[in-house]
């Protein structure tokens, strides 16, 4: 099956070790995901790209209950839409970052909530690509 | 050199079928130039704005095409704010005297849909479900309400008081009462907040004339003067609508950055403010803005509600005309739209829903995407 990044600004895919990756500048230190060609923080050019870390706590978050019009693009149909979690991630050390989480039962989300990365098909295209996105999903064994 | 408004008109918000935004600011305008007793063709420039009705200097279309500069201005929610900046700035450099300030817009129902390059974003952002700005919002508010502990009974107080002063404006979209059971058992649409906390995208019109200060009595007895308006853009690292990542060091948002200017500016402070119309794109927001305009301390808002401070007979009015939950948001006369509620109560014209006690400076702030805002303080 052949898939890729739905943005390589985000991450890479396939890889042997995915992760999420970020700008970090040489100039001010400052880091931002995902990443781009200048510092947001300084507009320097000098930035590297680096991997950010896959766990950390849920920072604030809500439950996307209907389904979002274009420029949204999956698989879905109205029929076959499912809510889906919306959060900040706060990965220690680094930044906050916006991502859908795997959970959107709003019973089983609250602030500080361990969350792990992961990776899932988001859609598949019309050649049969699947196309991969990123989410943080609990840590299992943590909820009850 | 202060500017004095001396003319104010709007176009009643909702939903007008067969009326197309650019006539619905046209509508505004005349009412503020009969307002100031001004004739279209005194009018020495323009500047106005809206997101997606059309340019704004094709009101001449419909008032007349006599040459005059006018410039069109596209700055989202702060659209109205940014073109009274730049109509202030324009009669402080000795340029002209007296001018129009219009907005307007006319949106389809439902969300915005705006389109993630329009903002420097990837495709990916609204691909995968990101480019709502109801998100951001909302889980912007659960983290708040986690906090400060605001609870959901105080998003549905802010809401039922905005339907209940809607209720008083002939001019408002929502004029119905709705109580407080309804308001939170209403759909789920992001948690924590239900379909009667939110605005709608809507359509509508207002319009300022606006002149140097010391003409203004020329054309009124009753003028309002701006003390102070600004517009922030977001610094890096804050917390704003349409951002992937957040710092950790906590940076001021756009709103903070804008208030705190706005303050330097008029020389006042928050305990000075008679009222304000504050960004009520859903309740929370409302709530979360009160404090970051310094009316209060973060987590004081649930008592100022239940209390009824923030009601029209309160010790601060908060979006007396039923702010964006009863009128709607077009998004470029929104702005526009409460500086138009601010004079009216400043003049003492506000009708029934007037505030008490002869107010004396009043407050208005927007908030939108992609982090900006826009604040002034009005005084009579």
């Amino acid at each position: 099956m052949k898939q890729r990044s739905i943005d390589s600004t985000l991450f890479k895919w396939p890889a042997a070790a995915p992760a999420l990756l970020a700008s970090s500048c040489s100039q001010c230190g400052a880091v931002a995901f995902p990443t781009a060609t200048s510092c947001k923080a300084c507009g320097s050019l000098a930035v590297n790209e680096i991997e950010l870390p896959r766990s950390g706590t849920l920072w604030a978050w809500t439950v996307q209950r209907f389904m979002p019009k274009t420029p949204y693009h999956s698989s879905e149909t109205a029929e076959t839409f499912k809510p889906y979690g919306i959060g900040y991630v706060e990965l220690p050390g680094a930044l906050r970052i916006e991502a859908r989480l795997t959970e959107n039962d709003p019973q089983k989300l609250e602030v500080g909530l361990p969350m792990t990365l992961t990776f899932y098909v988001h859609r598949v295209d019309a050649d049969g690509t699947e196309v991969m996105n990123y989410a943080f999903e609990p840590v299992r064994g943590d909820m009850q | 050199m202060r500017v004095a408004i001396v003319g104010v008109g709007i176009h009643p918000f909702g939903r007008t079928p067969g009326r197309s935004g650019i006539e619905q600011g046209a509508y505004a305008a005349r009412l503020a130039l009969e307002d100031a007793g001004v004739a279209w063709k005194d009018i020495q420039f323009g500047y106005g704005g809206s997101y997606a009705a059309g340019n704004a200097d094709a009101v001449g279309n419909e008032l007349g095409l006599t040459g005059i500069p006018f410039t069109h201005v596209l700055n989202a929610c702060a659209t109205g704010g940014s073109s009274l900046i730049s109509a202030c700035r324009e009669i402080q450099s000795g340029a002209s005297e007296l001018g129009l300030v219009v907005g307007f817009d006319k949106h389809d129902r439902g969300a915005f849909n705006a389109h993630p390059s329009e903002y420097g974003l990837g495709d990916w952002y609204g691909e995968i479900g990101m480019m709502l700005t109801t998100q951001f919002f909302a889980a912007k508010l659960q983290r708040y309400m986690h906090d400060y502990g605001i609870t959901s009974d105080a998003l549905a107080r802010v809401a039922n008081k905005a339907y209940r002063n809607g209720a008083l404006n002939p001019n408002a979209w929502r004029r119905t009462p709705i109580d407080l059971e309804e308001i939170k058992s209403s759909t789920m649409v992001n948690d924590p907040l239900t379909k009667y906390m939110f605005c709608s995208p809507s359509e509508g019109a207002a319009a300022l004339v606006i002149c140097r200060e010391d003409i203004a009595h020329r054309f009124t007895k009753k003028p309002v003067y701006v003390r102070a308006a600004v517009m922030r853009t977001k610094k890096f690292g804050a917390f704003e609508v349409y951002g992937t990542s957040v710092s950790l060091d906590g940076v001021p948002n756009a709103s903070m950055q804008a208030s705190k200017a706005a303050y330097e500016m008029a020389a006042v402070g928050p305990e000075d403010i008679d009222f304000a119309q504050l960004q009520d794109t859903e309740s929370g927001a409302e709530i979360m803005h009160m404090a970051e305009n310094g009316f209060c301390a973060h987590g004081e808002q649930e008592r100022m509600l239940r209390d009824g401070e923030t009601d029209l007979n309160g010790r601060l009015p908060i979006n007396t005309d039923g702010g964006c939950l009863a009128n709607g948001e077009p998004i470029g006369a929104s702005g526009l739209r409460q500086i138009y509620e601010t004079v009216l109560q400043l003049r003492g014209a506000a009708g029934e829903r007037q505030v008490p006690g002869s107010p004396t400076l009043g407050y208005t702030h927007v908030y939108g995407a992609p982090g900006i805002s826009a604040v002034t303080i009005l005084e009579r």
